[in-house]
């Protein structure tokens, strides 16, 4: 029965020697194109070309393994940085300097997003990041400047809010969105992911409440992803929002609202925002022939020059990892200069808890569910939620 | 494919010449039954048999990502079993599916069969009215679940705004947004999205009910409502067992649906068990618990799919 089974699942063809097979979310057919450019222009001189394998981002880690069931899997594979360590566990990738990567100059945060138990598996090209956007006009209107700490923030958006606009907007959906966007509050109150009980975190949960309780946001965050927050802001009905640099093309295609970027507002003035770090790395499953894992090293290499990580960065509207490609990038941008700062300081969501990354996400996004339906309090649903997150450790 | 292809035809040459002939024929006549039902079991054991079983498997192994690299998945007896029970989101979800399908089928089939005999009369436009209400069948699930999300919007939503016209509500009623009203919305949403399947299949059935039974019933005085329950429900009764386990096996397993209209949230008063089996398996990748899950729903489908089985027995002896 199970040669049966085997034979009906194929095996693919090895691709030719010359081709590097990439596996990525680049679905979207502009994306791909742009992605083909970068490839190309690195994969031309090395007498190599480069094909794509795109499926739905959802799908990368599922479809990955089902390659490395049946032997198959890419050269380079692109993942989300918070499934890295789930990949890096299998003890199926390739440690980045064994494969001649040049690892040198890149952000600390950076580093951290593509390392699993202090070795680095996966390169980031550019990283993206969390920050207060805030409608210029409506602020100006109520004669608030952009809020710093939490305070302010309160204050700023009870002020912004009247009619059909809420001062502030927020994701707090039960999944991946949600959570990024708790972070920044939970880690610069003092919150651990690793100790969700510590009794720090709490304060970023009340905020949240407040928020919502005294009418300064929408009781809809528990519903909104981030592009629905996005959708918000551009109508006016939000004064700020927390979001991402990827809104910044729908943002900079529309007329309709005046936007700039600040810092996400912290607990007491003078502190650090410590925002998540998001992106994707790339890193190089183990393979029988170790040509293939040198030239997928090689176009690594190429992928992350300065000039490279530059051009990229801008085409995406994400912040380079290189220090100096970045520092490049805040001064041809300065309207995303916020973004390339705050990188700076961002924590990678999986640099304590690894594997458990998304048992404990889940963990989380319990806990402010469970806070802003007022089902629970913020001490009891940290509690609850550091219960769930060891479980079976 | 190929193992039972030549297993059929060995076992043929195997009827000993010694035996009668009228034997022989008999066996070769049950070779040949045999025969014609290999194909079909072939692909039943291949395609149905074969991933239950390795799902039973699976539920009893320490199956990570690890495994897809290494082929290895250790035994660890009863504990993903012990994992899934002891988690309070597994008996709640149980909860929300069981409130969920049992709303949902009621009112699908309720509004459903009303339609049906309504337009089982023929009057102008019928027709058109008739395939209109088929809409959302055809709609995309994860289409209609956006296009709910924002009726059901608390502050600007349709919903909320011609509640508040009417009087009913003073508006701002938080259908996606409250743990205690979200799975009523999700059923609602669903009985929308299930009415025309059961009208269709339930108009078919009432016009295969002989007009003359009407008729007699007239005749013999009965009120409308007599004759719906003596003589339309009766002659309805294998075509409502069939709308009713279809749609029972096609709502226990939602998934599509609420992920998309509120992700199983908030605070997971919406998760069933087709969302906590999506969790497990492809956001924590912990697939040998993801599997014990979805065993739970195979042996949930696997008892109505018997009593289905039963109730149409019964009536195949009554066809008779």
């Amino acid at each position: 029965m199970a040669t049966v089974a085997l034979s009906l699942t194929g095996c693919a063809a090895t691709p030719a020697p010359d081709t590097v097979t990439v596996l990525n979310s680049a679905t979207d057919t502009a994306e791909h194109t742009a992605n083909q450019k970068f490839f190309d222009r690195c994969a031309g001189p090395l007498g190599l070309k480069v094909e794509q394998i795109s499926v739905p981002a959802d799908q990368v880690a599922s479809k990955a393994l089902r390659m490395a069931s049946s032997k198959s899997l890419t050269d380079i594979l692109e993942l989300d940085g918070s499934e890295l360590p789930q990949f890096a566990g299998t003890e199926g990738l390739r440690p980045l300097k064994d494969v001649g990567v040049d690892t040198s100059g890149f952000s600390g945060s950076a580093t951290s997003l593509g390392s699993y138990h202090g070795t680095q598996y996966g390169i980031a090209r550019s990283v993206n990041s969390l920050a207060l956007i805030y409608n210029t006009k409506l602020l100006k209107e109520a004669g608030v400047e952009p809020p710093t700490t939490w305070a302010e923030l309160k204050t700023a958006a009870k002020r912004t809010t009247h009619g059909s606009t809420y001062g502030m907007a927020f994701s707090a959906s039960p999944n991946a969105d949600g959570v990024y966007q708790f972070l920044p509050f939970f880690w610069s109150g003092g919150g651990d992911e690793a100790k969700l009980d510590n009794g720090k975190g709490e304060a970023a949960l009340q905020l949240w409440k407040d928020l919502v309780s005294d009418g300064s946001a929408s009781k809809s965050v528990v519903s909104w992803n981030q592009q629905d927050v996005n959708d918000q802001f551009v109508s006016g009905r939000a004064a700020m929002m927390i979001n991402g640099p990827w809104q910044v093309p729908v943002l900079s295609a529309q007329k309709k609202v005046d936007w700039a970027v600040a810092r996400i507002p912290v607990p007491e003035a003078g502190q650090d925002a410590i925002p998540p770090i998001g992106g994707t790395v790339m890193a190089v499953p183990k393979s029988e022939d170790s040509a293939r894992e040198k030239n997928a090293g090689k176009i690594l290499n190429c992928l992350n020059t300065r000039k490279n990580q530059l051009q990229w960065g801008e085409s995406v509207n994400n912040v380079p990892t290189r220090a100096a490609a970045a520092r490049a990038y805040a001064e041809q941008n300065p309207k995303l200069a916020a973004f390339a700062d705050l990188v700076t300081t961002a924590r990678s969501r999986t640099a304590q808890v690894g594997t458990r990354w998304p048992v404990v996400g889940d963990a989380l996004a319990g806990a402010f569910q469970s806070v802003l339906t007022g089902r629970t309090s913020p001490e009891q649903a940290l509690h609850r939620a550091q219960q769930q997150a060891s479980k079976g450790k | 494919m190929s193992t039972f292809a030549s297993t059929a035809p060995a076992a043929k040459t195997s009827g000993s010449s010694a035996a009668p002939a009228r034997a022989r024929s008999g066996t070769r006549r049950g070779l040949l039954r045999w025969l014609f039902v290999a194909p079909a079991l072939a692909y039943m054991a291949l395609f149905f048999g074969y991933p239950l079983i390795r799902n039973i498997v699976m539920s009893f192994q320490h199956y990570t990502p690890k495994t897809y690299f290494t082929g290895e998945a250790p035994f660890n007896g009863l504990d993903n079993w012990r994992a899934v029970f002891a988690d309070e989101l597994f008996a709640g979800s149980l909860w929300h599916t069981a409130l969920f399908t049992l709303g949902s089928l009621l009112g699908q089939f309720t509004i459903g069969l009303a339609l049906a005999v309504f337009f089982s009369r023929r009057f102008r436009l019928s027709g058109f009215v008739r395939a209109i209400l088929l809409l959302p069948w055809l709609v995309p699930m994860v289409v209609s679940a956006v296009v709910w999300r924002r009726i059901l919007d608390q502050d600007h939503g349709m919903l909320n705004s011609a509640l508040h016209a009417v009087g009913l509500t003073e508006g701002g009623v938080p259908w996606l947004n409250s743990p205690g009203v979200a799975l009523l919305s999700a059923v609602l949403v669903n009985i929308w999205i299930g009415i025309p399947f059961n009208m269709v299949i339930l108009y078919g059935g009432l016009q295969e009910i002989p007009r003359e039974l009407h008729e007699a019933a007239s005749l013999d005085g009965a009120s409308p409502w007599r004759t719906f329950r003596s003589v339309t429900l009766p002659m309805l009764r294998p075509v409502v067992t069939v709308v009713l386990v279809l749609g029972f096996m096609s709502t226990v397993k939602i998934l599509d649906l609420i992920l998309a209209l509120t992700s199983g949230g908030p605070a997971d008063s919406t998760q069933t068990l087709g969302t906590v089996t999506y969790q497990l398996s492809f956001l924590q990748l912990d697939f040998g618990q993801g599997a014990v899950v979805g065993n739970v729903l195979i042996l949930i489908s696997a008892v109505f799919a018997v009593l289905y089985l039963r109730a149409n027995r019964a009536d195949f002896g009554k066809g008779q």
